[in-house]
């Protein structure tokens, strides 16, 4: 399997995009640890499918938005599990709302959580990658980042961001065999969308060349290919996986 | 510590991560003009000393380390 003897570390795994990641890096051989905020049960339920596929699953419990949490997380992780190979920052929130009622608050959440977590996260991990020669990281984007979308200033600043780190630490550790690519998914049907107006889901899907949205599998499925050998030549990319919506 | 003993240290360290020949590295060699060492190179470095020495050298430190004698003099303070 591509992913046998890897140990990953996926932030934000307990529902949507993040657990099928968990799910598809076990499915393919990674031992994987499920990091996640608040929501026990449902973390617990993905760690039990991939105990079941006979792989090591362990719980990390923490906001990625602390710093020192990220470093705690991160020993635990190799304190059980030995190593980190792979680490994907996909834990991320939104708090939309037009920049006229857009609060101060609202703007720091997002921002500490979706692009000060990744640099938290990847600062952690940073040091054993080095040591070892070897790590694929994966940074969730979004399409937003790169076009703009009404509602979202703080959501699309911060993947903005995202990109902008992504591109930068591919540059500075390239030479020690580390991959850092962002994946920018489009709309995705998860809990983080759900919220959204109808008419606003309808306004995006017809504007989605391959006419539906995305499924968090199809998000998987391009961050398996990324922290996979068959994109060892890949690094500093943003690959948007959006049925189209952005060329 | 000796300071025969912090430069033989400093030495195998400094042949690991760079991969240099161990008679390459003398106390007056510069890590990046001599040894061939890139800035990351030296944050490795600096990271093994600190691990190997069990200390720690503040960034304000570290970026004065030029030399091999720079590094042994420095953690032979330590």
């Amino acid at each position: 399997m591509a992913l046998e003897g890897k140990v990953a570390l996926v932030t934000g795994a307990s529902r949507g995009i993040g657990r099928a990641i968990a799910l598809t890096l076990a499915k393919n051989g990674a031992d994987v640890a499920i990091n996640f905020a608040g929501n026990v049960a449902a973390a617990e339920e993905v760690a039990k499918e991939i105990t079941d596929m006979g792989r090591k699953a362990i719980l990390v419990q923490g906001s990625v938005a602390d710093f020192a949490t990220c470093q705690e997380m991160v020993a635990k992780v190799i304190a059980e599990l030995g190593k980190v190979d792979i680490l994907v920052n996909n834990a991320g929130i939104t708090r939309d709302g037009l920049l006229m009622r857009m609060s101060s608050e609202d703007w720091d959440a997002v921002l500490t959580t979706n692009l000060k977590g990744v640099f938290n996260c990847t600062k952690a991990v940073i040091k054993p990658m080095m040591k070892q020669r070897s790590g694929k990281i994966v940074n969730m984007a979004s399409v937003v980042g790169e076009t703009g979308n009404p509602g979202q200033a703080n959501y699309a600043a911060a993947k903005a961001g995202v990109i902008g780190f992504t591109k930068t630490i591919a540059k500075e550790i390239a030479s020690r065999g580390i991959n850092v690519n962002a994946v920018a998914p489009g709309f995705v049907a998860t809990d983080m969308t759900k919220v959204l107006p109808d008419k606003v889901k309808e306004a995006m899907a017809a504007g989605i060349p391959l006419g539906r949205a995305g499924d968090p599998q199809d998000i998987a499925n391009a961050v398996l290919f990324l922290v996979s050998d068959n994109a060892a030549y890949i690094t500093g990319q943003v690959l948007n996986v959006d049925g189209g919506m952005v060329m | 510590m000796s300071e025969q003993s912090t430069f033989d240290k400093v030495k195998a360290i400094t042949v690991e991560q760079l991969s240099v020949a161990p008679e390459d590295v003398k106390m007056e060699s510069t890590f990046i003009d001599d040894l061939g060492a890139d800035s990351l190179d030296i944050v490795e470095l600096i990271m093994a000393f600190e691990e190997e020495f069990n200390t720690e050298i503040p960034d304000e430190v570290a970026e004065k380390i030029r030399t091999v004698k720079d590094a042994v003099e420095l953690l032979d303070k330590k």
